[in-house]
């Protein structure tokens, strides 16, 4: 079932939590709302549930205007992140909780229902587990209780609100592979905020970046990390060194020297320069780079990161293999960034762009 | 759990419907439950006062001077004067052994704490006559040493002593309980002796559970009717305490004497009411603890 | 020196550095002991010592058999009625704001707080054939006081706080996330509160009915003078154990109250097994 949601907006007394927010959802698409707190990610999700009402804006599920159904109409499925389990029903019940509450002209026989719940327990690999009751489980059982429990109505939708944010690092981890893998076998289109990037990269067809109430981009995992649209998207995804620097007749400076960079046709003036840790290359020489002492030096997993102070800007970051690290000189570094954007007033106005290969991949998806 | 303030928009009538009650709905639970407390609590209270003034504020006020009255008023505070500190002495003692060690047959121990709470009064009061009466084994003898214990003031003692037994320790023992004994450890470490350690560690930590179970232990000592009545013996001037008075004035017909004195102990109901309430509103989280019982 | 294993060795206390264990156990097994179990021993060895067949002769008596009917059977309807509008009074204090509402709050503890002679001689005169709420009914011929019925009313009053404040807490906890849940799974809002949130409320309510029925049955103060104490008819256990007395019947008065203390224990224990398995059940906070 496709979801539509059209020009959003909604209101808490004065305070706007969503601006005008248009976006497309493909039939069986996992797609993931990615921002901050307060960037409105959670406000969308129960906009589309029904969970709160819109100030301005339409829903559509398919054709129809989801917007004048009550939550109970819609037939989505919400999963929430502290479970909202029936403590005082067991397990089974909790699933064909659903079926169960239906009137009684749709409601399939109580023998057809038990039959679904336990085809969805074991679906969630919990079979053997039905009589128990929540206060038994441990966190990562309830949670696959509480995804059972959504999709028993058949749901036109999806909903999982931070579903593994209440959860260890170590379930958090497995739980997403399994959540990918129920997906795919179920293939009911999905909707999950979360404020955790890795996971939204890792588990989503496509990621809506939120910040403040608005959508800053919408794009596959590949196209949000390599070819961030915005200073917010390349600062709030993975890692980046962000530079003030000039333009002066296509010639990026930097403090008082060019750093071999060029952005043509763009009118001089200041810009700001975002570029990823591990997206340089070593210089040998002194001009057309960027170049400072090296302050510090870690070793995080199979790289090095390297901390330089480039002057009167905050220190930058930049990672190297352990061997190109030894033997560069410990004391100076230069480099110059191999991918990097420019920004001016929010607005990209020069940078790399995506080479062939990568254009290549992009349509895959 | 408020409800939200929103639009009149259409759809947020919808949303609303998800998670609250029609407006009809929720009118009529409300008429219900107030209607309840009205018939069931505020009229009484108000006809206890409307009848204590129903022949005019003069009246009243002879009814309250009257010398039996008087000392029935002075009855109570003195029964109550002793059992209120001594229960509070033995709830202290109680909630410091049960919450700050670990000990084999602690429930045991605190299920028998809450026995007088769950005993009849006039059973609370039987159990001394058994003990004290003219047939038991030590009545006659501490008559002979001219020791009265019914139908004197010890016996209304003994009886009120043994009904508030458990208000004070069951407001402490889960509080202290909550707070763990860390500060304490933390005192002893620093090293203070055991009793500087209560005074002035323990004793500022527990003093609104405190207060709170001073308070409904003094009004069930001042309320308490059923077991004195069976060990008072009902003389007048000497072992009525002021409910017991109540009963008399009522049953002789002297209904507004009756509710004078009833409205007295109104009076006190009210003002434990007051202070409970005002405590709670200022201390709310370390009271919450307490209400775990 | 040889280490000696502590595991090995029966302990009556862990070993812990803060003090005055002795001394706060010693003043409260004391005190305890003479306040409490001397005087219920008492009891439980002047009952022992009438005999197997006097006391269940003294228990058989038929006035005694009604008496107790009657203080267990009004005890019963009270709790019954305080456990339906506690839980809607409860419900209405925790889910809704209205003008008041504090101090209804407040007012629900008045039956701790009010000496129950100070609410017998109230209700009572509310509910005479010449009272308020008396005068009302008189002519729809419903008698309320001196019958069974005025007992029921003042047990109501007695019991009141126990069911609500029982579940008051419970409710407050309610998760509004598992509204929610049931809202989005289809329940309309009568099949998520009669679903899910009533059940949730049963271990509460059952605690609470209990505590008022056990508190109703031992209720003497404010009984007596709404009751009307006719034997047979309108008169509670209590009543009778005080008229056993005044007769010097001892061994008939130990017998009731003997039973009654013992129906007491089993409501106790019964209230202690409710919670023991709520929790085993569903975790704690139920």
């Amino acid at each position: 079932m496709e979801v539509r949601v059209q020009n959003l907006r909604k209101e808490f007394g004065r305070f706007p939590a969503l601006d005008d927010v248009s976006l497309d959802i493909r039939s069986g698409e996992l797609i993931a709302l990615l921002g901050p707190s307060g960037s409105g990610k959670t406000t969308l999700l129960r906009l589309v549930a029904g969970l709160e009402s819109p100030t301005e804006g339409m829903i559509f599920f398919g054709d129809e205007d989801a917007s004048k159904k009550t939550v109970q109409e819609r037939n989505i499925g919400f999963v929430f992140q502290h479970y909202a389990l029936f403590r005082h029903m067991t397990v089974l019940d909790n699933v064909a909780f659903g079926l169960k509450v239906r009137p009684a002209s749709k409601r399939p026989p109580v023998a057809e229902i038990r039959r679904r719940a336990l085809d969805l327990l074991e679906l969630v690999q919990l079979s053997g587990l039905e009589k128990r009751y929540p206060a038994q489980l441990s966190g990562g059982q309830r949670q696959r209780v509480a995804l059972a429990r959504a999709m028993a109505v058949q749901p036109n939708v999806l909903l999982l609100d931070e579903p593994f944010g209440a959860l260890d690092a170590q379930v958090r981890k497995e739980l997403r592979k399994w959540l990918r893998e129920i997906h795919d076998r179920t293939g009911y289109t999905t909707i999950f905020v979360t404020h955790d990037q890795e996971e939204a990269l890792e588990l989503a067809d496509r990621v809506v970046v939120l910040s403040k109430g608005a959508i800053e981009q919408v794009g596959t995992p590949d196209e949000i990390y390599d070819h961030p649209v915005s200073p917010f998207v390349y600062g709030f995804i993975g890692q980046s060194n962000c530079l003030e620097v000039t333009l002066a007749s296509g010639e990026i400076w930097f403090e008082d020297r060019p750093i071999g960079l060029r952005a043509a046709n763009e009118a001089d003036g200041p810009a700001t320069l975002y570029f990823r840790p591990h997206d340089v290359e070593l210089i040998d020489g002194l001009s057309g780079c960027l170049a400072g002492l090296v302050t510090a030096s870690r070793r995080v997993g199979g790289t090095r990161h390297l901390e330089l102070n480039l002057g009167r800007a905050p220190p930058v970051e930049i990672e190297l293999s352990p061997e190109r690290a030894s033997s560069s000189n410990h004391g100076r570094i230069a480099f110059r960034p191999s991918k990097w954007k420019l920004f001016r007033n929010g607005q990209k106005v020069g940078g790399t762009s995506p080479s062939k290969v990568e254009n290549l991949f992009a349509l895959r998806r | 759990m408020a409800l939200d303030s929103g639009s009149a928009s259409s759809t947020t009538n919808l949303v609303k419907a998800a998670t609250s009650e029609s407006r009809f709905a929720r009118t009529i639970l409300i008429v219900i439950a107030l209607g309840f407390v009205v018939l069931f609590l505020l009229l009484p209270l108000a006809t206890v006062f409307i009848e204590a003034l129903r022949k005019g504020p003069a009246e009243f006020l002879m009814a309250l001077e009257d010398p039996e009255t008087f000392s029935a008023v002075l009855l109570t505070l003195t029964v109550a004067g002793i059992a209120v500190p001594l229960n509070l002495v033995f709830g202290v003692a109680a909630a410091w052994a049960i919450a700050k060690f670990e000990f084999k047959g602690k429930a045991f121990l605190t299920t028998l704490i809450d026995l007088p709470f769950s005993v009849s009064p006039v059973i609370s009061g039987l159990v001394f006559v058994l003990l004290f009466g003219a047939n038991s084994a030590l009545g006659p003898i501490l008559q002979s040493y001219g020791v009265q214990i019914l139908f004197a003031v010890p016996g209304l003692v003994l009886a009120t002593v043994f009904v508030t037994f458990p208000f004070v320790a069951r407001e402490l023992i889960p509080l202290m309980q909550e707070q763990g004994t860390s500060d304490e450890e933390a005192a002893l470490s620093l090293g203070a002796t055991g009793w500087q350690t209560f005074w002035h560690v323990t004793l500022p930590n527990i003093k609104w559970g405190l207060l709170y179970g001073v308070l409904l232990c003094n009004a069930r000592a001042m309320g308490e009717f059923g077991a004195v009545s069976v060990v008072s013996g009902h003389i007048r001037g000497q072992t009525n305490t002021m409910p017991l008075q109540v009963e008399i004035l009522y049953n002789e017909y002297n209904f507004v004497a009756a509710f004078a004195v009833a409205a007295l102990l109104a009076l006190l109901a009210l003002v434990t009411l007051v202070l409970k309430t005002a405590l709670e509103l200022r201390y709310s989280d370390e009271i919450a603890a307490s209400r775990k019982h | 020196m040889a280490f000696r294993s502590s595991s090995t060795r029966w302990r009556f206390r862990q070993p812990s550095v803060i003090p005055g264990f002795g001394l706060a156990l010693g003043v409260t097994l004391t005190w305890l002991t003479l306040i409490v179990l001397i005087p219920i021993s008492g009891l439980i060895w002047r009952s022992s010592g009438l005999g197997w067949s006097k006391f269940i002769e003294l228990t058989l008596d038929p006035r005694t058999v009604n008496a107790l009917t009657i203080s267990f059977g009004t005890a019963f309807i009270a709790a019954i009625i305080n456990l339906v509008f506690g839980v809607v009074l409860a419900w209405v204090l925790v889910r809704y704001r209205f003008p008041g509402k504090r101090v209804i709050d407040a007012m629900v503890d008045l039956p701790f707080a009010l000496p129950t002679a100070v609410a017998g001689i109230a209700l009572t005169t509310l509910y005479a054939p010449n009272g308020w709420i008396g005068s009302l009914l008189e002519p729809l011929g419903i008698k309320i006081a001196f019958t069974p019925a005025g007992i029921v009313v003042a047990l109501v009053f007695v019991g009141l706080p126990f069911v609500v404040r029982t579940v008051q807490p419970i409710m407050e906890e309610i998760d509004k996330e598992v509204e929610e849940a049931a809202a989005t799974l289809g329940a309309n809002r009568l099949q998520t509160i009669s679903r899910v949130l009533l059940p949730g409320l049963l271990p509460a309510g059952l605690t609470g009915f209990a505590l008022a029925f056990a508190r109703g049955v031992g209720e003497y103060g404010s009984v007596i003078f709404i009751a009307g104490n006719l034997p047979y008819v309108s008169e509670i256990a209590p009543l009778l154990i005080i008229i056993r007395l005044e007769e010097f019947n001892y061994p008939a008065a130990t017998a009731i109250a003997s039973v009654m203390l013992l129906l007491s224990f089993i409501m106790l224990l019964v209230i202690n097994m409710i919670q023991a398995w709520s929790r085993g059940r569903y975790g704690n906070g139920a």
